[in-house]
This record gives structure tokens, sequence and C-alpha cells, in this order.
């Protein structure tokens, strides 16, 4: 599989009418491919439309960096746990943005960006409405940006009311990643997330409204599947309303084509102002969401390394950089220069090359342990797929769940940061341990003595002595260390 | 016979200047204003006024 993430193939141009034609020779069934693989487990044509794509490819999350532009403000429908009102530069969340731009400054952004973030492969609409009712800015922005950095990937995510009517537009401009909200398949469930809908001229409330979004959404998403566009559904988690549904979901969007299903937690604060928020709806902890995706992992491959970024969100997964690409900060006139993402490109092209190699080490490592218990370890990293971060700097950890069965990315926690200016406070160190719920073991770039002490108290070990190392052979080496057996015959 | 929008509550997503049949809608100063002489409340056209009918935002847009 080395040449598949060879340098050439990694900058060479791959016109996405190759693609589908390659994909309509048959090869692979895009159902069956899946978030958390490599190149070994899915056909040529969908590894290349996915490697680059760090919502797409949880390999490639560690690596690629996606923005989105806030170009798409008008929305067609209301949800209960949206408030279009709200902005707060430090809230991470979707529908959220703090500066809305024209399509014109949107390319100045995308260029800027592109020039002094390598990692940069992805260009999203999300918003902060929808981008396919609010359809000519999306347009406008995605040809600007195509024709300056022609090998940005393009990608949109709605919410499939005007989804059907703009297809053969998305074929045609190569935007080979679509997103689809979809939250329901029973218009009953419908009415308890969906207030009210704006469709051909007039608003729609109750049943009737969940009725005519959830055909237009199954419509949209065929039409998808049909021109091999590959499609991501999110369902937002919502106890009580549609948690159990979702299984019901899985399966429908499964069949129906979906690339990849992810489900995210509602997120409620009365301070948001949103429906759910101000009648105290719940979002869903992080065991519940774990057991219900446990529970949908043979259906379409999961996605579970969503962060529900904001609509203007910059940089890698874990990070928004957004703050440093503010309108005021940007330059009159930007001129792409690609030499630093072309760059970026042969280093990852070597550095994916070397992580293939010790992942696979990695995995042979916790087959040879004759222990069966599955444990989930915590990973502070800053990217790149390295276990390279300090346990105090870490605003999120990555959590994969080992047993001798191998070792899987299944999500991450956030967490307020503690560690501010070299200190720590005991107070925010409880906020961690709650988030590290099921956690045994964190492993981190360095970790005081102070935190690794409380750590311990609540049964979390904490380790910095796998620092730097590429986090599935740090992930194998404590596991083989911690199961004596494993380490006896890997000797 | 008009609407308006009420500056305060705008969120200035834009929705309504696209929905309205006679282009009376318009930014200024970072929202949306309604010009009075414009407006037919979408009489003839629509059965109920389309800015207030997709805006966001409850009693944003109302008659002036």
């Amino acid at each position: 599989m080395a040449q598949i993430i060879s340098i050439e193939s990694l900058t060479a141009p791959v016109s996405a009418e190759a693609m589908r034609a390659a994909l309509e020779s048959g090869g692979c069934e895009s159902s069956s491919c899946g978030s958390s693989d490599g190149p070994a487990d899915m056909a040529p044509v969908v590894w290349a439309k996915v490697k680059d794509h760090p919502c797409y490819s949880e390999e490639a999350h560690h690596y690629f960096a996606r923005m989105h532009v806030a170009v798409a403000p008008a929305c067609n429908i209301q949800c209960n746990y949206c408030n279009r009102k709200y902005d707060c530069a430090n809230e991470s969340r979707p529908g959220v943005v703090s500066e809305k731009l024209t399509p014109d400054q949107a390319m100045r952004k995308v260029v800027t960006v592109a020039n002094e973030v390598p990692q940069l492969s992805v260009l999203g609409i999300a918003g902060p409405g929808d981008a396919c009712y609010d359809w000519k800015k999306t347009q406008a922005t995605f040809e600007a940006v195509s024709a300056q950095i022609p090998d940005i990937k393009l990608c949109l995510s709605t919410n499939g009311l005007a989804l059907p009517d703009h297809v053969d537009e998305i074929a045609r401009m190569n935007i080979d990643h679509v997103t689809i909200t979809i939250n329901m398949v029973d218009p009953e469930i419908g009415v308890g997330i969906y207030p009210w809908i704006f469709y051909q001229h007039r608003r729609w409330i109750g049943l009737e409204a969940s009725k005519i979004l959830h055909e237009r959404q199954m419509l949209g998403l065929e039409m998808l599947a049909e021109r091999n566009i590959l499609v991501k559904v999110n369902s937002v988690m919502i106890p009580g309303i549609n948690d159990q549904h979702l299984v019901e979901v899985n399966k429908v969007v499964k069949a129906k084509g979906a690339f990849l299903h992810n489900i995210m937690p509602l997120i409620s604060d009365p301070a948001h102002g949103t429906h759910f928020g101000l009648t105290g709806q719940r979002g869903p902890r992080a065991m519940e969401l774990k057991a219900l995706q446990d529970q949908l992992s043979d259906g379409t491959k999961l996605m579970r390394h969503c962060r529900q970024c904001r609509a203007d969100a910059v940089g890698l997964l874990g990070e928004d950089r957004g703050q440093e690409f503010t309108m005021d900060q940007l330059p009159e006139v930007a001129e792409y220069d690609p030499s630093r993402r072309a760059a970026y490109r042969e280093v990852v092209a070597e550095e994916r090359g070397e992580h293939v190699a010790k992942k696979a080490e990695a995995a042979e490592t916790v087959a040879a342990s004759e222990a069966d218990e599955k444990v989930l370890v915590a990973i502070a990293t800053k990217g790149g797929g390295r276990i390279n971060q300090h346990f105090g700097h870490a605003t999120e950890f990555q959590v994969y769940e080992v047993s001798f069965a191998g070792i899987a990315f299944i999500g991450h926690r956030k967490v307020e940061q503690y560690c501010e200016g070299g200190w720590g406070e005991d107070a925010t160190l409880d906020g961690v341990i709650a988030a590290l719920e099921g956690v045994q073991v964190v492993l981190c770039a360095k970790v005081g003595d102070c935190p690794k002490d409380s750590l311990a108290v609540a049964g979390i070990e904490a380790s910095h002595e796998h620092a730097y190392d590429w986090i599935e052979a740090g992930i194998a080496a404590w596991y083989a260390a911690a199961h004596p057996a494993a380490q006896r015959l890997t000797a | 016979m008009a609407y308006k929008i009420v500056a305060s509550q705008c969120t200035a997503c834009g929705a309504c200047e696209f929905e309205c049949p006679n282009a009376a809608i318009s930014t200024k100063r970072g929202t949306y204003v309604i010009s009075p002489t414009l407006c037919t409340e979408c009489e003839s056209h629509f059965p109920a006024p389309q800015c207030a009918a997709v805006c966001p935002v409850a009693d944003t847009c109302i008659p002036a």
C-alpha cells in the first residue's frame, strides 16, 4: 500500500471525473468504507478522496487542517438546539460565528490561511446558516477559491431541505464531500426537534414540517450517493428525544449510501438561549455517547473524532486558530503561494509511511497479549499522530480503546485548560478527572507530580514515559508493560 | 402598507433579502431595512409576507 501514499500521489492532481469513472467501474461499496480505516481498507479511489480530509478520515485528522468560511448566514429551518442570535468567540460549536464574510472576503481569508497554515487541505462551508439554502454565496465562494487554489478540497454541510435543488451543481463544481444533518427518519420524532421550516414560500410547522424535511433529506442523500459524492451524516444525540431512534437512522442512512455517520452530543446550555438550553434538555454524557456508538459500530462506519467546530473554525480539528485570521488582520490583496503547502505534503507523506509501519507493529504487540481486558487510554497530543502535549496544556484528550484485538480511536474528551502560565489549580483538575470517566491511563509529553498524584487518587495513571512517541506505539508499549504476558511473548 | 425590520433583533442573516419578491430589502449599517415604498406585504405574490415567514427571530419582521 506504500505507493498509495507516495509523494506523487499526494501532490498529483486527481480529477473528480477520473474518480467517479473508477468508482462506477466497481470496487468499493462506499457504505462499507470507514473513517478510521487506512489505505488497506478501502478502494484507492475512495482513499484518494478522504486521505487528506480531516473530517472524513481519522488518520488524516492528525495531519491535515480544515477551515470554514462563514459566508452563508441564511437558514431555511429552525432547530431547537440552535439560536441564531448567539455569538461568542470562546464558544466552539456548530452554527456559531463571529464574523460573516462576503465571498470575496472569504477568498482573501482562505488564501491568507493557505499561505500560513500548510496543513490546510479542506475548505468547508457550514453556515452559520445553511450552505445549500444560501446557495449563491456558497457557489461564488467556492468558485473564487478554486480559481486560486485548485487542489483545495471543497465540502459543505446542509440540513438537506434545499439540497436536492443543487446536487447537479455540487457534482459539477467537484464538491466531493457533503454533510447532511439528519436527526430522525420518523417525522413524529422530528416534531420535537424542528419547530418550523421554510419551504416553497411558506412556513410549515409541526408534523408537516418534519415530513417535508425528512423527504427532502432522503432525496438529497440518494441523489448524492447516485453521483458517488461522499456523504457524511451528522446526527445530534438528544437524550429522551432521538437517542435510541439513532439506531434506526443509522440503518436507513447506511442503506441509502452514506459513507460515514457521525453522532454528535447535544450541546445545551441556558446561556446559549436555544430552546433546548432554556427548557433544560440535557446533552448525553461521554459514556452514553460511547455506548450508542458501540451499539452502531457494525453499521455505517462511525466518525468518532468530530470536534463539533464553529462555522468559522481554522486549523487542525482539535485547535481553532480562527482568531488569528479575522478580517482586520487580513491583507488587502492576498496572493497564493503554494510552496509551504507543497513542502508540508512531502513531509507528511514520509511521516505517514512511518506511522503506518509503527501502527502495524503496535497492533502486533497488543495482539500478542493474553489479556482480554479492554482499556481506555487518553492521549495528550498537538497533532501529527504523536504523544506530544503537556498534560496541563491539553484542552482535550484523544481516547483510544486497546485490547488484544487492537488499538482503536474512539473519541475525544474536552477539558478546561487547568494549567495556565505554569501552575495548576486543583479546582479545575476535578473537571479533568470527571471528563476522563472510564479512562485508565493518560499518556502525555510531560506531567507534574502534583496532578499525577491527584489523578492517581482518582484511579487514573498518568505517564510521560512515552513522550513524543507515535500514539499507537506508546499505547502498545504501555499495554505490554501493564500486561506482562504480552511483554514476554513479544520479547 | 409595508413591513419593517426591528434592527435590534435582526441577525443580518439575509434570508429575507433574497426571499423578497419586490427587492425591497437591503443592508444598511450592518442590518437589513425594508423600503416602505417597494414593500407590498407580498400581496399578489404569496399568501404571507416572505420576510416574516423566513426570519429566524420571532417578531422581527412586523407591520410598520
